[in-house]
């Protein structure tokens, strides 16, 4: 187990310092940070000023250098936007993507479950027919298109919800949540639907397929002639046997939802990680983008960790110690 | 008994009513659609965080909605000789946190301008021409230059003044943690959340005119359609750059109230006059696709085809809705170093087509214009318009437009042979002309978002001897001269001069502006 785990955090370091470079590379090649920066009244003097302030005059290696000797000590470098520790920026907004993509997914399980325990267990139903159609819009209809529908519907024309932006928020540990209040949830509800569409889905989808292939599993058929109740039936064998994949599934999404949620974030305003981090690409932010790539990288890898070990709580045939050989 | 509880109750209600009312009229809602970076004033020189500042702080001279210098913390300023300037300060203003404030703020905000560091662009330019900084009382400064330097109260207008207590050791953070963001404006700070939201309170102790609302929430919403909608549902009062694409809608919605008003932005094509008139271009070939072995656009009376090419009311109309105007120069009418009598630029393409066979073209060449895709209004639709406008006088066109993230570094190493940017002028005709019709010039500062290279002696002598005019009418003359020479002489081919338009929701004014700032301070509530 030890061992697994140390194999797989030597892994993590090796992604990042790659991840480190392809963007730093990635960033010079797209374009001089100082030229959209810059105030366009500036003359060559301040511009040659502006390139040595933010260290951009050296050369590209010398660069990067720099930056690895201060990122091994923890400063992963200052936004040349905000002036202010690139990590301390992502942090600042990681509590309100968290709570989106926390939210997003608390939706898709609630909804996406029980719908496709449905759609499995009664594939011949009209509702079911219904609940597979509409999973088809929910995979196809892209995400931007879907909030601004969202916006027009409820807050336009109706007047339900606020349309943008994040509303009152209560504080726990320090930080800002918007989970705590009736506004901060009135807020939350839209962006939150919109992101957990596609993920209803595929639970749905995923749900309604491992039913359908436990249920004609032996152990089931078993289970049944022995007489037990379809509830017992359907709760105990089956649903713990279609955990595997949805908890593998929602786990990935999960992550690729904090930190590519930057649609979502835009089109509602919503101030989080995906925000800035497009706002920081529009502006090469360099120091934003690297920082942020590298705690994704370490995000993806902690919840592939996490994902490996909830398997072998499910499914105690999956052995980790063996798995990496 | 009972009819007079019924009546107090109706009393209570009225009350109640009218309080509501007036908490509502206190409070108002802005989106805007750049985010503010910074409440440090003089951290980065950027539109947005300059709104910001210009509702926290006051410069020495102030503009109002006409873009018109007014007095601020200075009530006046004249000059003493021709290399020093004397301006006398308001006197009994205070900053937020009750300090006085004296010339001891004003020359520690020069002193600061240069000084912040990190800066990705800095006011330094306008502390620059300063030799010495001498306060003769608390209440009367001078500004001591090397050489004679008329812009010197224009460049005040860029200068927000601090509270030098507050600020003398106070980083860049310490603004955008609301702490050191004094100053003596209309309104205070209560909280900022970097590139979300800030919220300000009215400070009235403030010396000038009372802005109408007690708190302003101020939030950014940079995604056009989510901030149209945001104001349509009514959770904002106030939005601005308004996309062109919902103005027709908006017209007619009884919902809503427009504000409009030309501003000092031009979008206009630069053209390549770097390579010499036996080099090849970049992006120009013949016909076939060889090299052309001459630069055509080196010819003026190409450079005249090809601005007469152009249907600047199609694209002002069509692509625009309006909310532009054809250029024929930087500066609208009406603004310091505007060319009264320039005539408009005729949509002739017949004549372009005489034009290009008069200078060794008859069969055209071919072309390609570069432009943003991402960075002016509707800026890569209005390239493909060029295209074929073009391509019908001869003059073959492949358009490419690319984020302005890529464009501008190439654009400012002189790659392209003809592209579209924009410039938004200070109201001062010295201004376009220093940055982008004067020679490209390190030392003297010339030309430095002169990205085709124009160059012309005529101009730069004018320009020169301007920028020693203490006079302002002569100067005005000489600018206007250089002005002309350099639009008579297409070193750019100027397009439309952007309108700047707000809307607000009906029971708001708001008072559009020359410039592009959004300020708390000009929401009004709607007379009835």
């Amino acid at each position: 187990m030890t061992v697994y785990l140390v194999r797989r955090l030597i892994q993590a370091l090796f992604v990042v310092l790659a991840m480190s470079v392809i963007v730093f590379v990635g960033v010079f090649a797209i374009g001089d940070p100082v030229e959209i920066l810059i105030s366009p009244d500036a003359d060559q003097i301040e511009r040659e000023r502006a390139v040595q302030a933010l260290g951009l005059d050296l050369p590209l290696w010398q660069q990067y250098l720099v930056f690895l000797g201060n990122a091994l000590q923890g400063d992963l470098g200052r936004s040349f936007v905000f002036n202010e520790p690139a990590l301390k920026l992502i942090l600042q907004r990681m509590p309100a993507t968290l709570e989106l993509a926390f939210g997003a997914m608390f939706l898709s399980i609630l909804i996406g479950l029980p719908l496709g325990l449905y759609a499995g267990l009664r594939p011949n139903a009209p509702a079911s027919k219904a609940i597979m159609a509409g999973s088809i819009l929910g995979f196809s209809l892209p995400t931007f298109w879907v909030g601004l529908m969202l916006i027009m519907v409820f807050a336009v024309q109706l007047g339900w919800l606020p349309s943008t932006g994040r509303g009152d928020t209560g504080t726990l540990f320090g930080l800002h949540w918007s989970f705590l209040t009736v506004d901060g949830l009135a807020h939350m509800a839209m962006p939150a639907l919109n992101l957990a569409l596609f993920k209803i889905s595929l639970v749905i989808r995923l749900t309604r397929a491992g039913v359908r292939e436990t249920m004609l599993m032996d152990y089931v058929k078993f289970a049944r002639a022995k007489g037990l109740s379809p509830a017992r039936v359907t709760f105990v064998h089956v649903f713990k046997n279609i955990l595997i994949p949805v908890v593998t599934v929602v786990g990935l999404e999960l992550g690729s939802t904090i930190a590519f949620s930057v649609v979502t974030e835009s089109v509602f305003a919503w101030p989080g990680m995906g925000k800035l981090i497009i706002d920081s690409i529009n502006v090469l932010d360099r120091p934003v983008i690297v920082a942020y790539l590298m705690i994704i990288v370490l995000m993806f890898i902690t919840i592939n960790l996490i994902v490996d070990l909830t398997y072998s709580m499910l499914d105690p045939r999956v052995r980790l110690e063996t798995k990496g050989t | 008994m009972k009819k007079q509880f019924g009546r107090q109750l109706a009393a209570a209600a009225v009350v109640v009513a009218a309080g509501m009312g007036q908490a509502a009229a206190q409070t108002a809602t802005i989106a805007v659609g750049a985010p503010v970076t910074s409440l440090d004033p003089h951290y980065h020189q950027l539109s947005p965080n300059n709104a910001v500042a210009d509702t926290i702080f006051d410069r020495l001279v102030n503009t109002d909605v006409q873009s018109r210098a007014i007095p601020g913390l200075a009530t006046e300023w004249r000059v003493i000789e021709p290399t020093v300037w004397e301006f006398r300060l308001r006197p009994n203003v205070r900053f937020q946190n009750g300090n006085a404030f004296t010339a001891d703020d004003v020359a520690f905000t020069l002193a600061r301008l240069p000084n912040v560091p990190n800066s990705p662009s800095s006011f330094a330019v306008y502390s620059r021409p300063l030799t010495r900084v001498e306060i003769i009382d608390p209440l009367t400064i001078r500004f001591h230059t090397a050489a004679p330097y008329p812009l010197l109260p224009l460049d005040m207008t860029n200068v927000r003044i601090v509270d030098k207590e507050t600020a003398e050791n106070a980083t860049t953070a310490d603004f955008n943690e609301v702490r050191a963001a004094v100053g003596t404006g209309p309104y205070r700070v209560v909280s900022h959340r970097n590139g979300d939201r800030i919220e300000f309170e009215r400070f009235d102790g403030h010396w000038g005119e009372r802005p109408a609302f007690q708190r302003i929430n101020y939030r950014m919403i940079t995604n056009d359609a989510a901030r149209t909608a945001a104001l349509l549902a009514g959770d904002v009062d106030l939005i601005d750059q308004v996309p062109t694409s919902d103005l027709t809608n908006l017209r007619r919605d009884q919902r809503v109230r427009l504000a409009e008003q030309v501003g000092l932005r031009l979008i206009f094509l630069g053209l390549d006059h770097q390579r010499a008139e036996n080099e090849n271009s970049p992006f120009v070939t013949d016909n076939d696709g060889r090299p052309l072995g001459r630069n055509p656009l080196r010819d003026v009376r190409v450079r005249q085809a090809l601005s007469m090419a152009i249907d600047r009311r199609a694209i002002v109309d069509r692509i625009m809705e309006g909310a532009a105007v054809p250029a024929n120069q930087f500066l609208p009418q009406g603004v310091f170093g505007n060319v009264p009598d320039l005539p408009a630029i005729p949509f002739d393409p017949d004549g372009a087509r005489r034009l290009l066979a008069e200078a060794g073209y008859p069969q055209g060449f071919r072309i390609q214009l570069n432009g943003p895709n991402d960075r002016y209004i509707n800026d890569a639709r209005i390239i493909q318009a060029i295209g074929q406008m073009w391509t019908r006088i001869g003059v073959r066109t492949a358009v490419e437009a690319q984020p302005w993230t890529t464009f501008i570094g190439r654009a400012g190493r002189v790659e392209y042979s003809a592209f579209l940017i924009g410039w938004g002028s200070n109201p001062d005709g010295s201004h376009p002309l220093r940055n982008i019709m004067a020679t490209f010039n390190r030392d003297r500062g010339w030309g430095a978002s002169n990205r085709g290279r124009y160059s012309n002696p005529q101009v730069d002598g004018l320009l020169e001897q301007s920028l020693a005019e203490m006079d302002e009418p002569k100067r005005e003359r000489l600018i206007i001269e250089s002005m002309r020479i350099a639009m008579q002489d297409v070193g750019v081919v100027p397009l439309h001069i952007q309108t700047n338009v707000w809307a607000t929701r009906r029971g708001f004014d708001y008072a559009a502006s020359v410039d592009e700032s959004t300020l708390p301070q000009r929401l009004r509530p709607a007379a009835r």
